[in-house]
């Protein structure tokens, strides 16, 4: 049965003004370009310019404008395939990210990568991750580097309520909760292990906020549709890893309004449940709350006109753009450059 | 100049390396307070302290991944995975996750660390803590691996090992530990990658690995002693990367080659060296290669199965005195 996101919201947003109205546009452009970069992708696979798979964020964009909006620079992220979201909200372009998907040689990974292993170190986006869980023990790892030379930045890790069910989930809880690394665990949950409900696969009602208390952390759900409340959610979870505190697990509830990847037309999804939960669309969300404090209808226009400009712009570079070069299939297997194992 | 063990020669390669660079650090299972399952890392916690020689929960993919997450962003991890076999309850990290960070992201992560494991048979330990497990990790383009067989190797490749700027996989043979060796005094640094011919001989080349090479060396003793054939030994020691020439240089000379591999039949390391030299010193050989290894079974736990199965000096004589008969 689809769940309600009304009853699972254990966290009442508090409408004030603790954010400021900067942060706010902030956030609000951020949730517009990654809808916009989505939607382009999608389009650009109908057109075949797109090759490969990709799961698109579509409708969970205010998680990653609003744990993007709390993290200060220097501060680390380990995203899943389901990445480009969380990518862009590191302020990597456009270009990058679609030039990529496309096979460009103007592709933030030349091509090498792909749409699931975006990566941008000099953005502090540490990788993508395809391997469900691969990257809670390597958040870790950062972490534990961060503590170790008395560095002050955060490691965020981001997955989906589907790895809540794999051992590494596990052994990472358990493991930064012992050595009380600076890591915050962003649990995404759209309610869909791929294409099963992960209420029909789990234990628990809420994947991640349920195991919380077998970690000694505290349980946290959020409502992941409301950005302002995530970055709330964030802000306290950065206090708290900062200050030598250590790891917090966050699950946000949220859903994807596309399939689970470019390959599956969601058909499984009862009838009514999208639409329920395009009522409580994260941009829908934020425009209200804009509106509440006084932005103009003509703003938002403007802040989403010029996004548009933007995606256009990267999109037609990315089509002019050049296919990735033959010559580095070859590099980068070793630190020599190269990919020689013998003499 | 110490007579060392070659279980004391893991501390001391892993303390030289500490001592050099305080980005150098080291977690696993009971490393630090027990010394080591296997005593390999006696006093490192003492001479270190728990925020450089960190035990660790049983939780070898949170080892693996930490080890990496640390070393993508600054430090040089070195990490245990108690006996080699528990690699396959962390298999993802060898396969997926340290040989293709590098590539993946057009250069721009790196993944320099050490994974140590307990490797190989003769303890009667049973099928599932006895493995050799070579050709697990050396498939893997990115991945570096080495099998020190003596005292002076282990420091010394450790040594190259963490200095290395990419993921090596640090392969001990839990049945030398107790072995002894010349260690010169001072620091020692080897080079990845480096065959050592260990015996000069001129009708055979005895090709070994970890455990095998003190065998293959005892075997090509007997071999001179009682038949007056003539073998060289060359240690391996590094199988990525693989220092072919060294080998193909050897049976140039000799004009017949025998591996002899601890690993079960098939897919062993040395089928790749053997499919190197057939394709590139084929006319060098006077006879076809052989293969010495373990058959292709699970291993035994009972000292009188595990020894059948596992190659013995004599087994390796025989082996090399019917094919130079032949």
């Amino acid at each position: 049965m689809a769940k309600s996101p009304k009853q699972d919201r254990s966290v009442t947003a508090v409408v004030n003004d603790d954010i400021s109205e900067a942060k706010r546009l902030e956030m609000f452009r951020a949730q517009v370009l990654m809808r916009q970069a989505e939607q382009r992708a999608f389009d650009l696979f109908l057109e075949n310019l797109v090759k490969g798979t990709s799961h698109l964020s579509l409708g969970q964009e205010a998680i990653a404008a609003g744990v993007a909006a709390a993290m200060e620079p220097g501060d680390l992220s380990f995203c899943t395939y389901r990445g480009h979201a969380h990518t862009l909200a590191r302020g990597v372009p456009v270009e990058k990210v679609l030039g990529e998907l496309m096979g460009r040689d103007n592709g933030l990974m030349r091509g090498k990568g792909g749409s699931m292993h975006l990566t941008s170190v000099e953005h502090g986006v540490m990788g993508s991750y395809a391997i469900i869980g691969a990257h809670l023990p390597i958040a870790c790892g950062a972490a534990w580097r961060a503590q170790y030379k008395g560095q002050s930045d955060v490691s965020v890790c981001f997955f989906g309520d589907g790895t809540t069910n794999i051992g590494a989930f596990h052994e990472a809880l358990n493991f930064a909760v012992i050595w009380k690394l600076p890591v915050v665990f962003v649990c995404e949950n759209n309610l869909y292990m791929e294409y099963t409900p992960i209420s029909e696969v789990t234990a628990v009602e809420h994947p991640a906020a349920d195991r919380a208390s077998a970690y000694g952390l505290p349980r946290i759900i959020v409502d992941g549709n409301d950005a302002d409340e995530v970055y709330r959610t964030m802000l306290e979870a950065f206090r708290k890893a900062r200050s030598g505190e250590g790891p917090s697990l966050i699950e946000c509830l949220t859903y994807r309004h596309s399939g689970h990847s470019r390959a599956d037309p969601a058909k499984y999804r009862p009838e009514g449940e999208l639409e329920r939960w395009k009522l409580r669309d994260p941009l829908t969300i934020y425009k209200a709350r804009l509106r509440e404090f006084g932005v103009s209808e003509a703003d938002m226009k403007a802040i989403e006109d010029d996004v548009k400009r933007v995606v256009d712009e990267a999109t037609e570079a990315c089509k002019a753009a050049p296919f990735t070069s033959t010559d580095i299939l070859f590099t980068d297997v070793y630190a020599d450059g190269g990919w020689a194992w013998r003499n | 100049m110490a007579q060392l063990t070659y279980r004391d020669a893991v501390a001391r390669g892993i303390a030289q390396e500490m001592a050099r660079d305080e980005d150098v650090v080291f977690l696993g299972e009971d490393i630090a307070k027990a010394g080591g399952v296997f005593k390999a890392t006696v006093g490192l916690l003492e001479q270190f302290g728990p925020l450089r020689v960190r035990d660790t929960p049983i939780s070898e993919q949170a080892i693996l991944g930490a080890a990496m997450g640390a070393a993508m962003t600054g430090l040089k991890p070195i990490a245990e995975i108690m006996f080699a076999d528990f690699i396959a309850v962390c298999y993802d990290y060898i396969a997926n996750e340290f040989p293709k960070s590098r590539y993946m992201t057009n250069g721009q992560v790196k993944c320099p660390l050490v994974v140590r494991v307990g490797n190989g048979g003769g303890a009667r330990f049973g099928a599932q803590h006895s493995q050799s497990i070579e050709n697990w990790v050396m498939q893997f383009p990115g991945l570096k691996v080495v099998a020190p067989s003596s005292p002076v190797d282990i420091v010394g490749l450790m040594a190259a090992a963490v200095r290395d700027p990419d993921p090596v996989i640090f392969i001990e043979h839990k049945s030398l530990y107790a072995t002894t060796g010349e260690v010169p005094d001072g620091e020692i640094v080897d080079t990845l990658g480096t065959a050592k011919i260990l015996r000069t001989g001129s009708d055979c080349t005895l090709i070994a690995l970890g455990m095998m090479v003190p065998r293959a060396l005892a075997a090509a003793e007997r071999l001179q002693a009682e038949e007056g054939i003539s073998c060289e030994v060359v240690d391996v020691r590094s199988l990525v990367p693989l220092d072919t020439q060294t080998i193909l240089g050897s049976v140039a000379r000799t004009h017949r080659v025998f591996t002899i591999e601890e690993n079960p039949r098939v897919l062993g390391w040395g089928a790749e060296i053997v499919s190197i030299i057939a394709d590139e010193a084929f006319y060098d050989l006077d006879g076809p290669p052989v293969r010495i290894t373990t058959p292709n079974i699970p291993l035994p736990a009972s000292d009188i199965l595990e020894d059948l199965a596992i190659p013995s000096v004599g087994r390796i004589f025989e082996t090399v005195l019917r094919s130079m008969r032949s």
